[in-house]
């Protein structure tokens, strides 16, 4: 399941990512295979959303969300 | 020792990385250029125990040592080339206790670079308060460093922060996560190639070579060659180091941070965001928000803008009063002193902004704007953060453009700036009203709406569209060599810090003047030499004719006369003959050389229009008495007979200062933030280009 299709409230465990690049940039900010997200809110217009990881909020695009795959 | 020991301070954005710059450097600070980059230089002077004095250079925030931007790769540049003019003699990484494990990856890579380096833990206050407790002798002795707790908000721990310093002679950190397993045939060939031992600068040289300046061209060949014959897989070596240094940071904070009170740490903040970012409510509140500093902007600025306007009106007059008449007088007061004083008044302008952005940014909230504004803005080019510069551009574009630094992906940040200038500003507030009584009856529709209202905010409504429009161009014409990414922390929210908010000010309105300053008061003198100086036998035979008219008058229509004689020495002098010379290219769009003539002037400033034409006109348009929109209204065309402003001309002009760069001011800014001559250029063309079709349509339609 990609983190994507969350809604607000749902969380998941990170897997692995399908898009390498991106991944890099997902990990560095702590998004680590093993770790737990959980969807926070969506923004009013229904992209970005708001993740809970690592201790902190993050947000980011739904393109860069479905890279994540989540269990 | 009495040498200057140069620090870099590096931390993660949002760490309070700046409030402990400006906390260890007070005002002693000064802002430099990096050699061909936009980015700032942010260096400041400070005085540590024991006389020693320290030179502190403020690294652009970023998350790691890769960057995700231009800005963000000075960190790197700064630190892994003892080549460099900043590299330091000890780092002083910052990180945020509340998120120790995110902030530690930035000082893992640090440490391994080998420089000395200490942390410091900013917000321990904080954590205690949210219940994380942090064993700061554990970590040190752990890290082999020295960890100072400090809060830079409230000004604690910063003499032990000095003291820490000071007592920094050499690296002493430890080994970290092993980095060697990573690539070790491509990192053994790179320490034969490089005469180095240290492991981690070459894995980073490796993959950023191309940035740094100190290598050869044989050099960086020879490194990429090494990557070639080594496989060297540059994304998915980074995702391993990365993975590598969270799984040494989960050791190395197993024992030291103790979490009791993770699950109340957001709840305040979460709170907040229910409402902030509602659905309904999100809006609803940005757009007051928004609402209250665009009007806070224009009314809280007029009385300091009056006194300055006021304050070099009077300067000006007892200048011409006092000092001996003649060329340097005339050149210092109307060309130098009145480019000073176009500077000036634009500081209470860029000091409010300023204040309600760091206000903004300090809370948290600025974070939320972008988050909530992303989706619209990205279809147009723009981002999230583009917004505020957008909506600051209704008041002046010049503080606006100087806060779209804030964005981070250049290809937003360019899209921005070039088209900022676009939205109205104040400055076309004026030539708006003025042109628009002349054309527009002032007449009610049905009952309540005010025509000529409807005008003006029609006009607004147009700017708006154009620069949006313009932005959706430039994002495909724009060629981005970066991808945009929009994975970015959300701040908890917290209190602005007070002090944080007069520095921006200050600092802000001091670069706009030293820097921008420079460019106008340039052009000032130009446009006061084009407009007082004409071939000398016209101005001769002006004078002459006036000297003998006066001769017969009397006193009171003197004055009368004075005007007069101005006004004919404008039209006679170079800006006049270049007026003229514009004619028969501005004569499609419906404007005669006059117009031209106030064209010309307001190059340099758009609000030049009014008092040009008051200039121009008082030549014609008999009585004394009579107002300036009562002489253009009765102004004819010599050949026709007709109205000069007519609604087809009106209309057209309008349109011309809608869209037209006729801001020496902008012009000044945008170089100094794209640091070249290219988009200002590029932004003058377009807009006169855009602004002379526009005219050319509008007027051809009405006619």
């Amino acid at each position: 399941m990609k983190l994507s299709q969350l809604t607000p409230g749902q969380s998941g465990t990170i897997v692995e990512f399908t898009d390498l690049e991106m991944s890099v940039k997902l990990i560095e900010m702590g998004c680590l295979p093993g770790e737990v997200v959980e969807v926070e809110r969506i923004a009013p217009l229904g992209d970005p959303i708001a993740i809970r990881v690592a201790g902190y909020q993050l947000c980011l695009r739904k393109t860069e969300a479905s890279v994540i795959i989540i269990e | 020792m009495t040498s200057t020991i140069k620090i870099a301070l590096v931390g993660n954005p949002n760490t309070g990385k700046s409030t402990l710059f400006n906390i260890l450097t007070g005002l002693n600070q000064k802002i430099g250029n990096f050699p061909g980059i936009t980015v700032d230089k942010k260096l400041g002077y400070c005085k540590l125990p024991g006389g020693r004095q320290a030179e502190i250079i403020d690294l652009p925030g970023t998350y790691s040592l890769y960057p995700k931007s231009r800005d963000e790769r000075i960190a790197f540049q700064v630190l892994a080339d003892s080549t460099n003019p900043s590299y330091p003699d000890l780092v002083v990484v910052i990180a945020d206790a509340t998120n120790l494990r995110r902030n530690l990856l930035l000082y893992t890579q640090v440490a391994d670079l080998g420089l000395p380096v200490l942390l410091a833990l900013n917000m321990t206050d904080m954590a205690k308060k949210e219940g994380i407790d942090i064993n700061v002798d554990k970590l040190s002795e752990r890290l082999g460093v020295q960890v100072v707790p400090i809060s830079a908000r409230s000004n604690q721990g910063i003499d032990k922060l000095k003291a820490a310093i000071v007592n920094t002679t050499m690296a002493t950190q430890l080994a970290g996560a092993d980095m060697d397993h990573l690539a070790p045939g491509a990192l053994q060939h790179t320490r034969e190639l490089l005469q180095t031992d240290h492991t981690y600068l070459c894995l980073q040289v490796l993959h950023q070579h191309e940035h740094l300046g100190r290598y050869t061209e044989l050099e960086h060949e020879a490194l990429e060659e090494i990557k070639r014959t080594n496989d060297f897989d540059a994304s998915k070596l980074q995702a391993a180091e990365t993975i590598a240094r969270y799984r040494y940071l989960s050791s190395v904070l197993s024992g030291v941070v103790v979490d009791t009170g993770a699950k109340r740490k957001f709840a305040f903040s979460d709170k907040i965001d229910a409402v902030l970012t509602n659905r309904f409510w999100g809006f609803i509140i940005f757009f007051l928000i928004l609402f209250f500093i665009f009007n806070a902007i224009f009314s809280w600025s007029t009385f300091p803008m009056d006194l300055i306007e006021g304050g070099f009106g009077w300067l000006t007059e007892y200048g011409h009063e006092h000092l001996p008449e003649g060329l340097l007088t005339d050149l210092f007061l109307d060309g130098i002193l009145a480019g000073l004083g176009g500077i000036v008044i634009f500081i209470p302008q860029i000091a409010i902004l300023f204040a309600f952005i760091s206000i903004l940014e300090d809370t948290g909230y600025m974070a939320r704007v972008t988050f909530m504004m992303d989706k619209i803005m990205r279809k147009f080019g723009l981002s999230g953060k583009s917004v505020v510069p957008m909506i600051g551009s209704l008041a002046c574009a010049v503080p606006s453009i100087m806060s779209a630094r804030n964005i981070e992906n250049w290809k937003d940040r360019i899209i921005t700036i070039m088209v900022s200038p676009l939205v109205s500003c104040s400055a076309r507030l004026p030539v708006y009203t003025l042109l628009i009584s002349l054309i527009i009856p002032e007449k009610m529709l049905f009952g309540f709406i005010n025509l000529q209202g409807l005008t003006l905010m029609g006009m607004y409504l147009i700017s708006i569209i154009a620069a949006i429009l313009v932005a959706w161009v430039m994002k495909i014409i724009i060629k981005a060599k970066e991808k945009s990414y929009f994975i970015m922390e959300l701040p908890v929210y917290r209190m602005p810090r007070w002090k944080n908010v007069i520095f921006t000010m200050y600092e802000k309105s001091r670069t706009f003047v030293f820097e921008a300053g420079k460019v106008i008061i340039a052009i000032s003198i130009v446009l006061w030499v084009l407009a007082t100086y004409g071939p000398p036998e016209r101005f001769a035979a002006i004078d002459r004719k006036y000297e003998q008219i006066e001769a017969q008058k009397i006193e009171t229509e003197i004055a009368t006369l004075e005007r007069d004689r101005s006004a004919e020495k404008l039209e006679n002098s170079y800006a006049g003959i270049l007026g003229h010379v514009l004619e028969p290219m501005i004569k499609p769009l419906g404007f005669d050389w006059k117009i031209g003539i106030a064209l010309v002037t307001s190059f340099a400033a758009r609000e030049a229009f009014v008092g040009t034409m008051a200039t121009i006109y008082s030549v014609e348009g008999g009585e004394e008495g009579t107002t300036i929109r009562s002489k253009m209204l009765a102004a004819r065309n010599p050949d026709t007979g007709l109205p000069v402003f007519t609604f087809a001309t009106g209309f057209s002009l309008m349109l011309f200062y809608a869209f037209a760069m006729q801001c020496m001011s902008t012009v000044a800014v945008v170089f100094r933030e794209t640091k070249t001559w290219k988009w200002p250029i590029i932004q003058i063309i377009y807009m006169t280009a855009l602004a002379y079709v526009a005219s050319l349509i509008a007027y051809q339609l009405l006619k």
